[in-house]
């Protein structure tokens, strides 16, 4: 396994109501270990899984919202969020967690992990994957 | 060409199976090469020995034994989303203390790096689900 791929992981389901989002998350953090070029892409109600403020316990299901801050210490910082999904919604990258990531070549310095892009710039990164799994 | 299958639904609440087996016999008999099938979500349920849908209804579980031994085809069980819905080998029965295991013949339960494992190593990975 020398070879590096482009992996992306296509979210596009709400966080509760079904394990999807977070059983992705999962797969996500465990395919960390391989050494692949990872990306992350929010779209439709899976931009709700980034939400700021997730407060699960009346419904009785565990939030694993906290779970997405570790995702800049597995280096995984590129995590796109469909501008149009949230124009959708109402909502803004203001509504989503702040995401980080440090940049070891900029001595350390903590930069933005969310990028929001529009579908079609989506569309031309989804082009440069190797490897799409959606949730 | 060698393909990856991914499978994130159970067996006939969802079609995703079925369709899932269809590709599979599809590309075999089109002289592709089926690495691995790996199960995820409620899609683990496609391996329990268990099921007995009625006998005019296909037997998806038989279905993807009877494949995996004809195609030497490795079908793999996610272990965390197993261990979730109950699915357990007789590795899983001894370690966590169950009274049975209930896995079908010509499945294995491992972890999710046998499904990033299948992503770089195959052409493509094909992911059956919504």
């Amino acid at each position: 396994m020398s070879n590096v791929k482009k992996f992306m992981y296509i979210n596009n389901k709400a966080p509760y109501g079904t394990i999807y989002a977070w059983e992705s998350l999962e797969v996500v953090l465990i395919g960390a270990a391989f050494d692949q070029e990872v990306s992350l892409m929010f779209t439709g109600d899976g931009v709700y899984q980034l939400m700021k403020g997730q407060d699960t316990k009346e419904v009785g299901i565990k939030n694993f919202s906290p779970t997405y801050a570790a995702l800049g210490d597995y280096d995984i910082n590129k995590i796109y969020v469909e501008k149009e999904s949230l124009d959708a919604r109402g909502l803004t990258v203001d509504d989503l967690m702040h995401l980080v990531w440090e940049d070891e070549d900029a001595d350390w310095e903590e930069k933005d992990s969310i990028r929001v892009v529009t579908s079609a710039e989506l569309a031309e990164i989804l082009d440069q994957q190797d490897v799409v799994l959606s949730f | 060409m060698k393909f990856g299958i991914q499978v994130n639904e159970g067996p006939y609440t969802h079609e995703a199976s079925v369709t899932a087996i269809n590709f599979v016999k599809s590309a075999v008999a089109k002289g592709h090469e089926v690495f691995r099938v790996f199960f995820y979500h409620d899609g683990v349920n496609n391996g329990t020995r268990y099921a007995k849908p009625p006998q005019d209804d296909i037997n998806i579980q038989k279905t993807w034994s009877e494949l995996a031994k004809e195609h030497n085809i490795d079908l793999v069980i996610c272990v965390a989303a197993a261990q979730r819905r109950g699915l357990a080998d007789e590795g899983e029965q001894e370690r966590n203390g169950l009274d049975g295991n209930n896995i079908m013949d010509g499945f294995r339960i491992s972890g999710l790096g046998q499904l990033i494992e299948a992503g770089i190593e195959c052409d493509r990975l094909v992911v059956f689900g919504d």
